[in-house]
């Protein structure tokens, strides 16, 4: 009410009283990051798949022509859908926990989530070798319990990579439905069970549709990370569970093949903004309201 | 609809150690207005909580009609609830919300398109079923909480706090608009609030909590007239203390000392006192602003209290003059502004006449 106003006689409003060029000034660092660490390399990579040595398309169409290519990123796709699924469903009540919790077990939950995230994915990823490895901790334990005879190969394998690429991602999943889910008031279920609902009803009818912004955009973030993800998979992968970027990798560091790797990561890039345009396009049905 | 009686029984909440509400007894009449009015932290939204269902009682019992409700899920207890904030669904149309109580009892499809459509016309908001919550007014979203809290014809209206967020104008608004359609549904209203004015203005009878305990419970014209308490005399309206002792108590009347600043004598003990003060007991007494009479010194014979008038306040319709007594106590005194004596000035001397009849005495409580 009291709020101090401006020698004009305006309330400030953050935004407004910003000069253009006090702006431009905090802008300026990550316009140049973004020009120089990101458009430039990739507006290389892609003039390079189509110009160098010289002008031609033969690059995408040997995208297009030899069925192992279309086949990793069709299983890239793959298993960037699995994993945001798998992420999803064990994220989700994670999330509501998290948000409905208070005190001591909330900062337990907090740092289960957040102290894998602060590890590097290196070391995470080397964890699920010890795990899964033939004479590792889930072998054991089968062939104690009388489950298996011999040692099962879980390392090298699609399992392996989806298991352990859920695990690494699943914060990115649990934070932005969390931040949703805990800003929803505590009266909308109260309001929903006071007019009849029971708990299931109070939350399929108001928590799950209230909280799609965050599932959105938790759902979003999962599946672009795990499309370009690099590490785990070509730690835990084998040959046949090849995705784009280790095959990209092996162009540019194995082969030296540039312009080819270009022409994959163009590939890459363009089918992921699609899916990013159909997928905002189907979710913005839901945007007609605002909470609080 | 026909409202249902509520009754609260030894009614408690703990929190570990912290006692939130203490074993309050509370009998609402079928169709009666009730209000819980108290400072925060006394405890009447806990105590609204465990009526609606969303806390549960560490101790006593509570009915709704012939009905034992104490650990029945809320969403079976068939009360109706408008939150502080109306918390409507922000996700569904005015015309959803207000069909939600239906469609979780399963009412058939036409016959609520019928009542969602009375229910909003009740609140006046009829061609307002397609808008989303976001698109309308505060004072508009009071009313559709309203008409979804009342839209399943419940017995019994919670309200926490429900005009909070509304300003002053709308907010008087609303509380005339409430209490006739409460009139005219003879729905039983449980009502939360600490705006002391608007329990006064609404309520059948009041409930004034303190510290998780009801503190008084009746008429506002009771509360107003004939505190218990010196907290319900302070917080119902407003209240002079004076610290006095008692100097004689006979036949003809009380008499209390003031100190320096004089006496003060009663013809009759007040009824909230059961044993009459013995001389030489201390005592508070409370006067209402209003109460006070005020003249040049000399004016009357009668016996006054003299005082300097320290500072005149402006309030409209009245003034409100703060008045320092000889022994230096101050006191409000309120006139109202169309009388015709000549008010006094900061710094004039002033004679302060208190009727008898207008004194609340109260026994000195060790809090």
């Amino acid at each position: 009410m009291a709020a101090k106003l401006l020698a004009n006689g305006r309330r400030p409003t953050s935004a407004r009283e910003y000069g253009p060029m006090l702006a431009l000034a905090l802008i300026t660092p990550f316009v140049m990051l973004l020009f120089g660490g990101f458009l430039y390399p990739v507006g290389a990579l892609l003039w390079g798949s189509i110009f160098v040595p010289e002008a031609t398309l033969a690059n995408y169409a040997r995208i297009l022509h030899e069925p192992l290519f279309l086949l990793v990123l069709w299983r890239t796709f793959e298993i960037a859908f699995v994993v945001t699924a798998l992420a999803l469903l064990l994220g989700y009540p994670v999330a509501l926990a998290m948000a409905r919790v208070s005190g001591r077990s909330a900062l337990l939950i907090a740092a289960c989530v957040l102290i894998p995230l602060w590890t590097s994915v290196l070391v995470r990823s080397y964890a699920w070798i010890v795990l899964l490895q033939r004479n590792g901790l889930v072998n054991n334990a089968l062939i104690e319990t009388g489950l298996t005879d011999a040692p099962l190969r879980l390392l090298y394998t699609q399992g392996a990579v989806i298991a352990a690429m859920t695990q690494v991602l699943l914060p990115f999943m649990i934070l932005p439905i969390y931040s949703v889910v805990r800003n929803i008031p505590d009266d909308l279920v109260r309001a929903a069970r006071n007019l009849g609902a029971g708990s299931f009803q109070a939350f399929v009818r108001v928590t799950l549709p209230l909280s799609f912004p965050g599932v959105s955009a938790g759902v979003l973030i999962t599946f672009i990370l795990s499309l370009g993800f690099y590490i785990t998979p070509a730690l835990l992968g084998g040959p046949s569970t090849l995705m784009m970027s280790t095959l990209i990798g092996q162009q540019t560091t194995e082969l030296l093949d540039w312009p080819f790797a270009g022409a994959l990561a163009t590939t890459l890039l363009f089918a992921t903004l699609l899916l990013v345009i159909v997928f905002r396009r189907a979710l913005a049905l839901n945007k007609g309201f605002e909470l609080g | 609809m026909d409202g249902a009686s509520v009754s609260v029984h030894g009614l408690g909440k703990r929190y570990g150690a912290v006692r939130a509400v203490k074993a309050v007894d509370i009998e609402v009449r079928p169709g009666e207005f009730l209000s819980l009015l108290g400072p925060s932290g006394s405890g009447k939204t806990t105590l609204l909580m465990m009526i609606a269902g969303f806390e549960i009682p560490t101790e006593g019992s509570m009915r709704i009609g012939d009905r034992d409700v104490t650990y029945v899920a809320p969403n079976r207890r068939n009360i109706g609830m408008v939150f502080q904030r109306y918390a409507l669904f922000p996700h569904m149309t005015v015309a959803d919300n207000v069909a939600f109580p239906l469609r979780m009892r399963k009412v058939e499809k036409t016959e609520i398109a019928r009542r969602v459509a009375n229910a909003l016309a009740l609140v006046q908001l009829q061609d307002f079923g397609k808008r989303f919550p976001s698109e309308l007014s505060g004072g508009q979203q009071q009313r559709v909480a309203v008409a979804r809290a009342l839209v399943f014809e419940p017995p019994v209206l919670l309200m926490d706090e429900p005009l909070g967020a509304l300003d002053k104008k709308l907010r008087e608004q609303m509380q005339i608009e409430i209490k006739r359609l409460q009139q005219r549904l003879g729905v039983t209203v449980i009502y939360v609030t600490h705006d002391q004015e608007e329990a006064l203005t609404m309520s059948d009878r009041i409930a004034v909590m303190r510290n998780g305990s009801l503190e008084q419970i009746g008429s506002p014209t009771e509360l107003y007239d004939s505190p218990a308490t010196p907290f319900v005399a302070d917080f119902v309206g407003k209240t002079n203390f004076l610290e006095a002792v008692c100097q004689s108590c006979n036949g003809s009347g009380l008499e209390f000392g003031l100190g320096q600043s004089g006496f003060i004598s009663l013809k009759d003990c007040p009824p909230n006192l059961t044993t009459p003060p013995r001389p030489g007991e201390k005592m508070r007494l409370g006067v209402r602003p209003e109460a006070i009479r005020m003249a040049c010194p000399g004016d009357s014979d009668d016996r006054t209290l003299n005082g300097v008038v320290e500072a005149v306040i402006f309030v409209g319709s009245f003034r409100t003059f703060l008045v320092r007594l000889t022994g230096g106590e101050l006191v409000h005194v309120q006139a109202s502004t169309d009388h015709d004596m000549t008010q006094p000035n900061e710094g004039d001397r002033v004679g302060l006449t208190i009727p008898g009849q207008a004194v609340q005495i109260f026994r000195e409580r060790r809090q």
